[in-house]
């Protein structure tokens, strides 16, 4: 318990990316589904940062692949929430609610 | 002075750290997904990811942590306030804040998390899961090794996604302004 | 009893940033002393403000309180303290409260990296200049939300105006700050960096300051830093969101007393942040001028001799001010005030002349004099130009200082790549 090792940085991962899921599947607010979309990445940026220490220590000091994808994350994440919010304000002009029960325009 | 010659330094009290800084994102995590008020959503998101950069500068990835407190915190969470500014939401803070499918949602979490434990508890034939050795690395020249991975000639991997990943970056930034226009 | 004194002189040794020595009692120290000055600077820029721009206006400034206004910044701190804290109606009452302290969070932990000295920092951080830049730009965040949690027109417009303007102009002096840790790769022995105290040490090593090199990129470079730096603290001529003829103060209308002045510390730290920046990124941080041209133990000792000849004429013109105070018996308490205070002075600049604390003490004093130049480039422009309108203001954010910033950098890796350039045209020209 008190030699922080790859696994306890894991299991926190995991944590995060399970109140992630919960978040997106339970809230009807479009905006905090979007926030729990980036809680989901943040834990797997979490993940790969821990796993590029535990392949340093193996494959030597230059072994920084975890570390270089995880910024392909965060950019990736910052792509996605720029257009997610995008919709998301092109949706509220037309029917001016937030509610992701709502979201049904193509529902015949 | 050249940083890579010096000899490290053990850190200081790293597991009361890491513990901290993990009941901050777990609280933050929380807060996150069971505020009626999006704002304080977006605070305690905020909260959220600056913990995170922390503990990134407890796996010794400075360049991350810096990456992230520029882009996550200091960029789409201002990116969020905004948009959670524009839309006047203060009718939703008085409906019900989970949507109908809830229950479902609760069971496919709880099947995930089953599936986590099941994963992390294993023991495959007596061998732990993650064997550590012993790492002693710097933070000094993790920049360095970084563009090395991304830029160098030689060693460099990453190249052809860097540039696929500024491609995609003109294409968000495009689909965003024709999204959120008035008359395309 | 015996380890611990050994652990707090074990680093007296070292010619490493407390940080780097992992050493917790000195950083702290470095901490707590940083902290303290800090607040003294932005007590003294409250005054100095107000007298410069007085006298930029043909006017005298505050003169009453103590001797020529000295103790003008104390009262208006008692005032801001005892003054009654009022709370919107419908504001939210904890986005309320945490507002001011995000933007004093993010203006001080910038400190944590800004280099006084070779050794004189808290910690030497590798992403020096990217961590300065990206927690100077949290305090975004505490305007916007200060502006929601006002629950009234003229914050909330005042803070998206405010954060636009900030967000826009981060681009720009990104893009400066990129050409300079570019021309930091170009040293003979040593890779580029990002830390503060390389970037300096590598000023050092080419020899001239970066604000010089590839005449006139630098020098292009810095005024693009030096023109966004002062958009993004909000300050004339760029504080339309903060003007008290256009927006009523802005976002922080709606705040009194104690946490106003918490924005108001705020604001004046993060001018000091980004003058730090600017001056050891393009002005060579706490180097003494002409390292390099004037090399040897005179011209050091020379030039070490300086910070207390500074001092010691600021004594002199307080004591001139004070020969020529009126002789009334009502005047002779500021009298007294004045001739103490340079006193004071005189006392702090025949301290910088003994030898240990003068070798210690001149890098600091290079660059808080850099510094205390920015600071006065700040209350002039404030002085002398008129506000831009918000439209005038994004204009050129992005279209005047982003293009250029960009055709800077270009033409900096241009430059400074010549040598393999050719070499590389020249090998793919051969038949």
């Amino acid at each position: 318990m008190l030699e922080i090792s790859t696994l306890h940085y894991l299991v926190l991962g995991a944590a995060l990316f399970l109140l992630g899921v919960i978040g997106v599947l339970t809230r009807r607010n479009v905006v905090i589904v979007l926030m729990s979309i980036e809680l989901i990445l943040n834990a797997v940026n979490l993940n790969l940062v821990a796993f590029s220490r535990y392949w340093q220590g193996i494959h030597g000091p230059a072994a920084l692949h975890g570390q270089v994808f995880s910024i392909f994350v965060i950019t990736d994440a910052a792509a996605e929430a720029a257009v997610g919010l995008g919709i998301l304000i092109a949706f509220f002009r037309n029917k001016e609610t937030v509610n992701v029960d709502e979201v049904n325009l193509l529902k015949w | 002075m050249n940083p890579a010659t010096v000899p490290a330094n053990p850190p200081v009290a790293t597991p009361f750290f890491f513990y901290l800084l993990a009941a901050i994102m777990i609280i933050g995590g929380i807060l996150v997904i069971t505020r009626r008020n999006a704002v304080h959503s977006a605070m305690a998101l905020i909260t959220t990811l600056l913990a995170q950069a922390a503990l990134y500068l407890m796996l010794y990835a400075p360049f991350v942590a810096g990456v992230q407190i520029i882009l996550y915190a200091g960029g789409i969470m201002v990116l969020f306030l905004f948009v959670i500014m524009l839309i006047s939401i203060e009718r939703t803070q008085k409906e019900r804040q989970f949507n109908k499918q809830w229950l479902v949602g609760i069971a496919a979490a709880a099947a995930l998390g089953g599936l986590f434990i099941a994963v992390y508890t294993t023991r495959t034939g007596g061998r732990t899961l993650f064997p550590e050795g012993r790492l002693t690395y710097l933070e000094g020249e993790n920049t360095q090794r970084v563009a090395a991975l991304l830029f160098d000639r030689a060693t460099g991997t990453y190249m052809f996604a860097f540039e696929i990943a500024s491609l995609l970056l003109l294409v968000a930034i495009i689909g965003a302004v024709v999204m959120a226009k008035k008359r395309i | 009893m015996h380890g611990a004194i050994q652990y707090i002189l074990s680093y007296l040794e070292s010619n490493q940033t407390p940080g780097a020595a992992g050493n917790v009692f000195w950083a702290t120290v470095y901490i707590l002393l940083v902290f303290v000055g800090l607040s003294i600077a932005v007590i003294a820029m409250n005054w100095l403000e107000r007298k410069i721009l007085a006298h930029m206006q043909v006017r005298l400034g505050p003169m009453r309180v103590g001797p020529h206004g000295l103790l003008q910044p104390i009262a208006d701190a008692l005032k801001l303290l005892l003054k009654e804290d009022i709370i919107p109606a419908e504001a939210d009452k904890i986005v309320f409260w945490v507002a001011p302290f995000i933007v004093v969070l993010a203006a001080f932990t910038v400190f944590v990296v800004v280099p006084f000295g070779p050794t004189h920092a808290i910690t030497d951080m590798n992403i020096g200049v990217l961590f300065m830049l990206g927690v100077s730009s949290l305090s975004v965040l505490g305007i916007v939300t200060a502006g929601w949690a006002s629950n009234s027109h003229y914050p909330l417009i005042g803070a998206l105006r405010s954060s636009a303007q900030m967000v826009s102009y981060e681009v720009a002096m990104g893009l400066a700050v990129v050409s300079v840790i570019l021309m930091t790769s170009l040293n003979e022995t040593s890779t580029g960096t990002l830390s503060m105290i390389g970037i300096v040490q590598s000023q050092l090593a080419q020899r001239e300051w970066f604000i010089f090199k590839f005449f006139p990129l630098g020098l292009i470079g810095f005024f693009i830093f030096a023109v966004a730096m002062v958009a993004e603290t909000n300050r004339a001529p760029f504080d339309l969101p903060e003007a008290e003829s256009e927006l009523t103060a802005g976002f922080h209308t709606e705040y009194s007393g104690f946490r106003w002045s918490l924005f108001f510390l705020a604001e004046y730290s993060a001018m000091i942040a980004v003058s730090s920046i600017a001056v050891t990124l393009w002005l060579g941080g706490w180097l003494r001028p002409f390292p390099n041209a004037l090399p040897g133990s005179t011209w050091e000792l020379v030039f070490s001799l300086i910070p207390g000849f500074t001092f010691l004429f600021l004594a002199g013109m307080t004591f001139y001010s004070t020969a020529r105070m009126p002789k009334h018996p009502l005047f002779r308490v500021q009298t007294i005030g004045l001739g103490g205070f340079g006193a004071l002075l005189a006392l702090v600049g025949l301290i910088l002349f003994i030898p240990g604390v003068r070798v210690r003490v001149q890098d600091i004093f290079w660059f808080s004099a850099k510094v205390a130049g920015f600071m006065y480039l700040y209350i002039w422009y404030r002085g002398t130009f008129p506000r831009y309108r918000f439209d005038q203001l994004m204009k050129v954010g992005w279209k005047v200082l982003l293009p250029t910033g960009l055709a800077l950098l270009i033409l900096t890796a241009l430059v400074a790549m010549r040598t393999e350039l050719l070499a590389d045209l020249r090998g793919a020209w051969r038949p």
